[in-house]
Parts: C-alpha cells; structure tokens; sequence
C-alpha cells in the first residue's frame, strides 16, 4: 500500500475509533431517569414529598441495589457465553453462612467454633470467597465438560447450596459477629465493593483476552473452538468468578446484616437476572454490558423503593416488576428485529 | 402486455406459439432504509421453462425472489399470474396461489416423516378429525411417484441426506399444484451426482407445464439446466438471454459489467522444501491410511464426493477432532495436534466449511470477527488486548480483502456470503498462517469475490505457503491445484498432477 492510500484513509482510522459513538446504555439510562422523574412527580403530586431527595431513603436503596449488582455483574457475564447461572442466590446464602461462622466474637456465648474466635475479618472474607468459587468451579465443570445445560447445571446447584446453608447450622441464625467484619456492611463500603468490580469486570470485558474470548464463546462456540479458544477451560474461568462474586456478596449481606441465614439471598438470582436483560444482555448469548447491567441493577431498587415510597402495596409491586422486565426485553427483542430485516 | 424486453426464442427454428406468460413482473421496486434493492425490475417466466436468475450477491436477486414468495411486499410495481393481476401477502399466500419456493436453508423438521413435513397444516383427516396417517402416506407415495422421487414418506427426515430432504421440499411445494417453483441455489450442498438428480427431477417438473425460477452461482450448472438467463445488477434488471443462445463469459460481464479473465490464476511455482507431512493418518471409523506431503508454495487439492471424508480430515488436521493413530510432522518436526490451540501455535489455519456454523461470530462486528484468532503475542500485553494496535491491523486487513462495508464495527450479520468469507479469510491471514486449509472457501460466493479470493490464494502459496484446498466445485480444485488428491469412503484413491487431472478422472477415483 502506498502513501497515497494510507493518508486517503486517516479520516477513517477516526471514524473508527476515535470519534464519539452513542453509548449503547443511553437508551436504558434515559428509561431510568424516566422512572425517577415519574417517582418524583407522582411523590409532589400524592405526598407532596420529593423522592430523590431524601438522603435516608437513597443510602437504602444504594445499600440495596449493591449486593444484587455484586451478583449481577458474573451472571452477566455467564450470559454473555450464552449460559445461565441461577445459583447466584443460594451462594450468597451459603457464603454468608460459612463466613459467619469464622467472623464471631468471643463475647457470644453460642459461637460455633468457640476456638475460633475474634479472627481477623480476612478470614471469613477468604471462606466467603472460597466458597462462591468452589460452588463456581464445580457449576462450570459440570456445563463445559460434562456438558450439562447451564440451566440445569446451576439449578442443582441453586437447590444443593440452600440446603447446605440450611444444614450448616441446622436452620440456626450465626450472629455475633466482629465489629471488624460488619464493618464491611456499614458505611459505603457495600457501594464502593460493587462499584469497584463493575469496574474491574467492565474493563477485563472490554479490554482483555479473557473479555474477547467470553464474547466469542456465547456468539457461537463453534467458531471460538475453531479459531483456537479452549472453550472449556475458559467456561469453568466465567462460571467461577460469577460464584466467587457471589460469595462476595454473600460476605456483604452477612456484614450489613450482622448476622447469617439461610434464607439470605432468596430470589437475588432472579433479580440479577433480570438486570442483566434489562441492561440489554441477550440471553442468546454474544451481547451485553457491564454498563447495562449497572443500570439494570438500578431500575430495579429504584422500582422498589419508589413504589413502597409511593406506598403501592408489596403485592402490585412484584405484579408491575414481572410486566416491566416482560416489557423491556420484549423491545429489546422488538428492535432487534427492525435493524435486522 | 408490454414487453420491453426481447427475450429470443429458445430455438428459433421452431416459430414461436406465443405461450402466455406464467408470472410476469413489471417494474417492481423495492427499498430498505439506506438501499434501494430493487428498481424498476421486470421479467418474464414462461410455462414450462426454467429461467435463471444471476448476479452478484446484493444485485437484488433474492429481493425479488422473495417478493415473488409473498415474504417482502414490493413498493410499487406489478405481478401477473396466468395474465391474473396477483398479490402475494405472506408465504402460504403465495403458496396457496401456485407460487412455492425452495429455500436455500430447508424448512423441514427433522423428528417428523417425509409424509407429515408435505402434510403439514392440512393432514388428512379422518372422520373423527384425527390424523388419517395412512391416507397420508399413500398420497405421499403418489405424489413421490409422480415427481419420480424414490423416498420413503414414512422415513423420518433427520435420516435423509440433504438432496433427499430438497426433494421432499420440492414434493411439499408441488402438493400445492405449484405453478412456479422458485429454488434458491439447491445445489449449493449437494455432490455432483445428487445435482444431476436434482436436474431429473427439474425436467420432470419442467415437461408438466411447471414454470421454475432458478437462482444458482454456478456457471456451468446455469447453462445445463436453464432455458433462459436474466442477469441482475445493483438491484437493477441487465437482460435476458435464452441459455443456447448465450455464453458463460456474456453473461459474466453483464453480471460484473466488466470483463474478468482469470477465474483461476494459477501459477506454476517450483517445488520447495516439505512443509507439512502426513503419515497413516486415521480417526477410527472415519478415515484410515492418510498419508501426503505438502510443499511449501504448493496448493494441493482435496477432492471426493460429500461424505468421502475429506473435511474429516481437514478437521483431524487442525485438531479438532485428534487423530486416533498416525503421524504429522512440520518442517520434519514431529508435531502432536490435540487442539485447535496447538495448530495455530504452529502456524496453521483453517477456513471451515459451513461459514455460519463454525465459522463467523454473526452477532459481533468485523474487528471482533477478525482479531480473534490472532489474540497473542504481540496483541496481548499482560492479558490486556492492544486495542489501538489491533483495530489498525483488522482495518488494514479488511481494506485489502476488499470487504464491502461502513467500516470495521459493521455487524458481520449484515454482510454479504463473500464479504463474511472474506473477514474469515482476514482472520486467518492475521495469524501469518504457513499452512492452510481451505474448506469450501467459495461456496455460495458471486464470481467477482470468488476471482478475488482465489488470486489472494494464489498469492499467498506464492509466498512460500502451503494451501489445501477442499472443493465440490470440479473446475475450481482442477483450475486452482498444483495437485489432486481424491478421496473415497475414508481413503485416498488417488493423487493426479495438475496436467493429468480432468473431471472425469476425478470422478473415477472418487466414485471408485
């Protein structure tokens, strides 16, 4: 190629990658403003109160919105290889469980492991931890070798960690717990654990090797293999950071809580899910970002808390939940459509 | 009827009866935002014939096609069947007015018998309203004879092989008392033998007053089967030529609007150095005894009918599926392929065979689509991808193959067979590949990006690389090998040098 061709084509390179591209959250963000917007009117209107600006009612759903999203940022990006991970919420109960086990006090008079006591808080964080990547790594041997469906792989999952947090301590609540450990969940740390790894996972999916390949492998496994992506060692990686996040917020719940249950987590798989898709990841596999998935996350707990600030009775709540994430995939799929054909 | 076009009578010896028309077009456009597909198109079909339709990809060809199928609704223009002005809504709306088409991808479904994949939607029914399964499969078996289709309608469909399961499309459309039958490059998955079935059949359907719109890439089939030839370009309507009285290369350029002199360049490079060596090769019960040499420069051909095991062993090559015994050595180096992985990392390539199977990442962009396989060493800093750097290489690569789009983060979806052909090549080519294999690197590809991809190939065996090269299509193996290797069943039957190789021997040894 001469000269001539390379400076012909400059204007290109820009158009490329330089310029500003529309982001492809923009959409969704504007839905999300919407909601607030329509929060804030009706609360004028009804109660005469504003919604956004109530410094007790944002913290709440801030502390709220972080642990799903904790959760929500590996299920999408299970998603993203065209899998499902619907054991995200047992895991959290599973590591809250076992981290609590070893964050106790030596004042509590029922600790579990009396030996064990007054540790420092890095302990239960690195069971938490474990734990969610144990319950990860076995979730993805079971998709990428022994070829289970991901749905059904996860689910056994999903059923197998609540009942180890049930037998863990035989239903038992663990409480008791340090001051060092619950300082995880006070303050704005939960805020700051979830903004980070939005981050973190958002920068490895766009700039990195394991991001291209994580693509690859969900727009079609065939063709990843081909071009030399060992698809299976690269699932088992995807499925075990979803658990260990997991187990993350496991650790958070637990802290903010300052105790452990079994029933911890119930349904945030769902949640996690569902925030996935509203941020635009396709569950065919090949499409989605952090991005999306953050403000997915969002539009939930603001959803949530704007209706019980409305005072909308819990039962309509979940009723307009389900139509909403109906509807929002439904465009999704709707305009999908339009720019294919 | 106004016929602005002078279609030549097929034989004018014979003085023309004036045959109405079956399905006459008159300036039918079509428009998509930011395309006009179609503009101003006319054509005529006639009763009892068969009239190709030919151009580029995107000369709007399969726009048409699917107007006359009832799928897009024209925006202006008009339609006449049997000189009735027609209307086309949906498929089954076509359909139900004698217009059937044979997809390209076959719709049928594969747990359910030939006899209920015809049925569908209307089965016999008895007087209770449930299924009349016998009547069913006796009208089948009428139908088949009929056609002179030698199946079985009570086989379930995943059994037959791809030219069966054509036929039993072609019988499902028939079942409606088709008038026209439009087939969309049927023989693109077929072997030589299934075509020349497949044109028994055409000729049965032809001599019973049905009216066939075919629309093929292949040159020589066109002229085999086709009365007349209508060629397309940029959506607009070029002529019509009856098929005794045209040539291939008239209707290359009326297609090209230009002249295209090689199809197959060819040339002689002196023999190098072994690069690649194959020893009694076998994966157990697919293919045994493998044994060939490939030099550095050297194209070597793969030919053998569909099934003869050639991709098998392209896919044991690259390691896809590991051999079960034998031995590969790589400039004399022993080399153990287990993986995909492990061929790249020895300088291999692999051009797959079916290009929306295993070969493009259709929801991902050209950059994504071609950068892939290329993720390592100097695009990869610590595990980060070296964005800027890998952007300009898959920019570069995309403008030299020619790729027709708005730029690099065009959704590969959205491009032409060549053009995803030619980001797969791109792929590769970003690996600076030694030794590659090229499985059907042409199918379903317009001539113009077909002549372009088999100059890139020459040019890269004249660089020092060694091609192999599997095709169905005779003349491309013949023209573009320096040598080729014929398989059958899982063996090779034979080697020919590119001065002994003709058709014929070549379905010698691939039929032996």
């Amino acid at each position: 190629m001469g000269k001539d061709t390379i400076a012909a084509i400059i204007p290109e390179y820009r158009g490329d990658f330089g310029g500003w591209r529309k982001p492809q959250e923009l959409n969704i963000f504007l839905v999300l403003v919407g909601i607030v917007l329509l929060c804030e009117m009706c609360g004028w209107l009804l109660t005469g109160q504003s919604f956004v600006w109530n410094p007790q009612r944002l913290t709440i759903t801030i502390l709220q919105v972080s642990v799903v999203g904790i959760i929500a940022i590996g299920v999408t990006q299970v998603i993203i290889t065209g899998g499902i991970d619907l054991s995200s919420g047992s895991v959290v109960a599973a590591s809250a469980m076992m981290a609590a086990g070893f964050a106790q006090s030596a004042e509590w008079s029922k600790a579990l492991y009396p030996s064990l006591t007054n540790l420092p808080a890095i302990v239960p964080i690195a069971v938490g931890v474990l734990i969610g990547l144990v319950a990860g790594i076995t979730n993805g041997v079971f998709v990428a070798y022994a070829r289970i469906p991901p749905f059904i792989a996860t689910l056994g999952m999903m059923v197998s960690a609540r009942g180890i947090s049930k037998w863990y301590t035989k239903g038992q609540p663990i409480s008791g717990l340090t001051e060092q450990f619950t300082a995880i969940g006070s303050a704005a740390w939960p805020v700051l654990v979830f903004v980070a790894v939005a981050i973190i996972f958002h920068v490895a999916l766009r700039y990195t090797r394991y991001g291209k390949y994580t693509y690859a492998i969900g727009a079609n496994v065939q063709a990843a293999r081909v071009s030399g992506i060992d698809v299976e060692r690269h699932l088992v990686k995807v499925y075990a950071i979803a658990g260990m996040l997991a187990g993350l917020a496991g650790i958070v719940t637990a802290a903010r809580a300052q105790t452990a249950q079994s029933g911890m987590g119930y349904m945030y798989e769902l949640d996690a899910i569902a925030a996935a898709v509203i941020g635009g990841t396709s569950l065919a596999g090949g499409v989605g970002r952090i991005g999306g998935t953050v403000i997915g996350v969002v539009i939930l707990g603001v959803m949530s808390s704007g209706f019980t600030f409305l005072r909308v009775d819990a039962y309509y709540q979940e009723i307009v939940k389900g139509l909403i994430i109906v509807t929002a995939v439904t465009i999704d799929v709707y305009r999908n459509r339009q720019k294919r054909s | 009827m106004q016929t602005t076009v002078a279609v030549t009578p097929t034989s004018p010896g014979v003085e023309d009866k004036r045959q109405p028309c079956l399905l006459s077009v008159t300036g039918i456009s079509k428009s998509f935002p930011g395309v006009v597909a179609l503009d101003d198109v006319s054509f005529q079909l006639r009763r009892g014939t068969v009239h190709a339709l030919m151009g580029e990809n995107g000369a709007g060809k399969s726009t048409l096609m699917k107007i006359l199928a009832g799928i897009y609704q024209p925006d202006a223009g008009e339609i006449h069947l049997d000189g009735v002005s027609a209307q086309f809504k949906t498929p089954l709306d076509a359909l139900m007015q004698g217009v059937g088409m044979i997809h390209q991808e076959l719709n049928l479904m594969p747990s359910m018998t030939v006899a209920e994949n015809i049925w569908i939607g209307r089965e016999p029914r008895n007087r209770f309203g449930i299924v009349d399964h016998p009547r069913m499969n006796r009208l089948s078996r009428d139908l088949l004879t009929e056609l002179k289709i030698n199946l079985d309608p009570e086989m379930e469909v995943r059994h037959l092989s791809i030219a069966s399961r054509q036929m039993v499309e072609i019988a499902k459309a028939v079942s409606y008392r088709s008038r026209v039958l439009i087939m969309d490059e049927p023989t693109s998955a077929l072997t030589e033998r299934e075509s020349a079935q497949l044109f028994e059949i055409i000729d049965e359907l032809r001599t019973q007053g049905i009216g066939i719109v075919y629309i093929s890439h292949k040159m020589h089939e066109i002229f085999e089967i086709s009365d007349e030839i209508s060629v397309f370009r940029d959506g607009k309507y070029i002529g019509t030529h009856a098929a005794a009285a045209t040539s291939r290369d008239e209707i290359i350029r009326m297609m090209v609007g230009r002249d295209i002199s090689t199809l197959f360049p060819k040339e002689n490079v002196p023999t190098n150095d072994i690069l690649f060596s194959v020893r009694d090769l076998a994966l157990r019960g697919v293919f045994s005894g493998v044994s060939f040499d490939l030099r550095a420069g050297e194209i070597l051909g793969l030919a053998g009918l569909i099934g003869s095991g050639r991709s098998n062993v392209a896919e044991t090559i690259f390691g896809v599926t590991p051999a079960t015994s034998g031995e590969i050595r790589i400039r004399e180096q022993r080399v153990d392929l287990r993986s995909p992985r492990d061929a790249i990392a020895n300088g291999m390539a692999f051009l797959t065979e079916d290009r929306k199977q295993s070969g493009c990442f259709l929801a991902l962009d050209i950059l994504e689509n071609i950068q892939i396989a290329a993720l390592r060493n100097q695009f990869v800093k610590a595990g980060f991808v070296q964005n800027k750097a890998i952007a300009a290489a898959c920019s570069e690569m995309s403008r030299t193959l020619r790729v027709k789009s708005s730029g690099i983060h065009t959704t590969v979806e959205n491009l032409s067979g060549g053009n995803q052909q030619k980001v797969l090549i791109g792929r590769w080519l970003l690996t600076k590949p030694r030794i590659l294999i090229l499985d059907e690197p042409t199918r379903g590809i317009d001539v113009a990006a077909k002549a372009e991809i088999h100059a890139l190939v020459s040019a890269l065996a004249s660089t020092g690389a060694g091609v192999i090269l599997i095709s169905s299509e005779m003349p491309e193996v013949i023209g573009m090998s320096d040598r080729i290797m014929v398989m059958h069943e899982g063996k090779i039957t034979g080697v020919l040098d590119r001065d002994e190789a003709t058709q014929v021997k070549i379905m010698e040894l691939a039929s032996k």
